[in-house]
């Protein structure tokens, strides 16, 4: 890694201006997170009195758990379902925002402001307009003759989390399709309109193909979001109810420690999260040392 | 566009129109909501136009709060949010401004595992180390207080990586010319340094404003005080403070109130919002 040809001399100035960040590092990340890998390897017996080294038997015993692994599946549908979701509807609204010349940053404007939203709020929001006795979704929905309610059917509250993490992250993605959209070359598209190709052949055939390159950004971001940054949509609305099914991987992990105070299978959990953050942010960084590169 | 279609563009703005009136709806539905007195949720649908106890809602979720749930008035948690994501955002600001200096203007051992070090904070986000990480902080005795809530948050692998980027594009020559008239390395940082980054740190501002005022699950671990609550994290009380059905007006005024300032920042700062959204790829 480079520096600068030419270097300030000091001793000890480069340590005093890292020290900061890596103490702060150290004592809150790195020392957090080996504590982690070691208290994974341990079981307390029930009075908290005796701690075993139980090597590998609290990873074991988390496949074995049905609990644990409905925990998995759900996580898998929510994080799909939330990047699809919020990433179709930016790419439309990216598409057709594109299109327009003098209302584009009218549009935008209004299309950018839920990012600020925190998930727990954007979780309370959608959950009030689906509440089954006074919201106006099961109140229409009534009128096509569904009778929804998130407190007792799985699919409901699944969909409900969905929507509303989606929500929240349909700024982010939109930003991001839209730069794509504005760095593709006019030419290419003018060269298909001559050969005669419709405008919805040149979008599947042309600017599709050319935006892979931030879809994949994208869905990477969004799988990472919808894992770790969706703690507050669960815990402030179905609390991973009704009957785990919405029961996020790191709602687990906090419900395991905190309330159910499994401190072994909490931490070996948390080692086997580390694990997909660390397999999601090396896939992310190959991607933008190889977009630079072209 | 190549061809110019003009029922095209009408069907453009149309799916436009419903697509930013989906987005708004829940918002809308919220300060509607804030607007009326508690009767109106007793039964029946939600009401989609105002009513009239907008200024009495917002009255007392601001000075009561709904003290006998167990949750204090919004104003202290409001201040508690703002201190939060203040110290949370000048925190990162300047300790990654500082080791990104530190790693682009000097040549020193072990330069390359420092930054391997800071980089392993993008892999360590809290919600994997919850329990560890608590025991830590109450170890050091950061419980209910504002140290715990912003300190351990601060450190910054991003912001740090944007600050190299930025500072590996400034002239070589700015360095030299510093040097032949004499100013030592902290006043070229102070001097030269900081004037030139100043569009990146406003743009950082924004995004790390954001996010420090959002944090909900670490205020929600280390605070048993409610003198140190968060509005974020107090929502979820008043939701499910109690048996009963939420008081929905007032759980909708403190959602429009913990809503409105991050939503403003973004607002009258969009171009650098979006400035730094797009830099820092995350």
């Amino acid at each position: 890694m480079q520096t600068k040809r030419m270097t300030f001399s000091s001793k000890w100035l480069p340590y005093a201006l890292l020290a900061p960040q890596v103490i702060i590092t150290l004592i809150f990340f790195i020392w957090p997170a080996s504590q982690a890998l070691y208290q994974s390897f341990l079981r307390q017996d029930i009075f908290g009195l005796r701690t075993n080294f139980v090597w590998f038997d609290n990873f074991n015993r988390l496949f074995a758990d049905p609990l644990y692994l409905n925990s998995l599946k759900v996580t898998l549908v929510f994080s799909l379902g939330t990047t699809f979701l919020s990433m179709s509807v930016a790419l439309l609204f990216a598409v057709m925002v594109n299109r327009m010349i003098r209302s584009r940053d009218s549009y935008t404007t209004f299309l950018v402001w839920p990012y600020a939203v925190a998930p727990a709020i954007a979780g309370v929001l959608w959950w009030f307009i689906f509440n089954p006795s006074i919201g106006i979704m099961p109140y229409m929905l009534k009128g096509f003759g569904y009778d929804w309610n998130h407190r007792s059917s799985s699919t409901d509250a699944m969909i409900l989390v969905i929507i509303a993490a989606a929500w929240k992250q349909i700024s982010y993605n939109f930003l991001f399709f839209l730069a794509g959209l504005q760095s593709i070359p006019h030419s290419l598209i003018e060269a298909a309109a001559i050969d005669g190709a419709s405008r919805f052949k040149r979008f599947w055939t042309i600017v599709f193909p050319l935006l892979s390159p931030i879809t994949f950004f994208l869905m990477v971001v969004n799988v990472v979001y919808a894992m770790f940054d969706t703690f507050g949509v669960i815990h402030a609305t179905t609390e991973g109810g009704p009957a785990q099914a919405t029961n996020i991987l790191v709602y687990k992990v906090y419900r395991d420690g905190f309330v159910n105070l499994n401190l072994g299978s909490s931490a070996a959990q948390s080692v086997i999260l580390m694990a997909i953050v660390i397999v999601l942010t090396v896939i992310q960084f190959r991607y933008i040392e190889r977009r630079v590169n072209y | 566009m190549v061809e110019n279609n003009r029922w095209g563009n009408f069907f453009a703005h149309l799916v436009l129109i419903l697509g930013v009136a989906i987005v708004i709806f829940p918002v809308y539905v919220a300060i509607i909501a804030s607007t009326h007195p508690p009767g109106t949720f007793i039964r029946g649908v939600m009401p989609l136009l105002p009513g009239p106890n907008a200024l009495e809602n917002y009255k007392t979720v601001i000075t009561e709060g709904r003290s006998r749930a167990g949750t204090p008035p919004i104003g202290g948690m409001l201040w508690n949010s703002f201190v939060m994501a203040m110290a949370i955002t000048l925190g990162k600001l300047s300790i990654s401004l500082l080791s990104a200096f530190a790693i682009v203007y000097f040549r020193f051992p072990f330069r390359i595992f420092f930054f391997w070090v800071i980089f392993l904070t993008l892999m360590l986000p809290v919600e994997v180390r919850i329990v560890p990480t608590f025991q830590v902080v109450a170890d050091l005795g950061m419980l209910n207080s504002f140290a715990g809530l912003s300190i351990p948050l601060i450190a910054s692998a991003t912001a740090t990586f944007l600050f190299r980027q930025f500072f590996m594009t400034v002239p070589e020559e700015l360095m030299e010319a510093a040097r032949v008239d004499g100013a030592g390395p902290m006043k070229f940082f102070k001097d030269i340094l900081m004037p030139l980054s100043i569009t990146n740190i406003a743009a950082l501002f924004v995004i790390m404003f954001i996010y420090g005022w959002n944090q909900y699950l670490w205020p929600l671990l280390i605070t048993t005080d409610p003198e140190y609550y968060t509005i974020v994290m107090g929502i979820q009380r008043m939701v499910t403070g109690g048996d009963s059905e939420p008081l929905w007006h007032l759980v909708m005024a403190t959602v429009v109130l913990a809503a409105l300032p991050p939503i403003l920042v973004i607002l009258f700062m969009q171009r650098l919002f979006v400035k730094g959204l797009t830099e820092t790829e995350k």
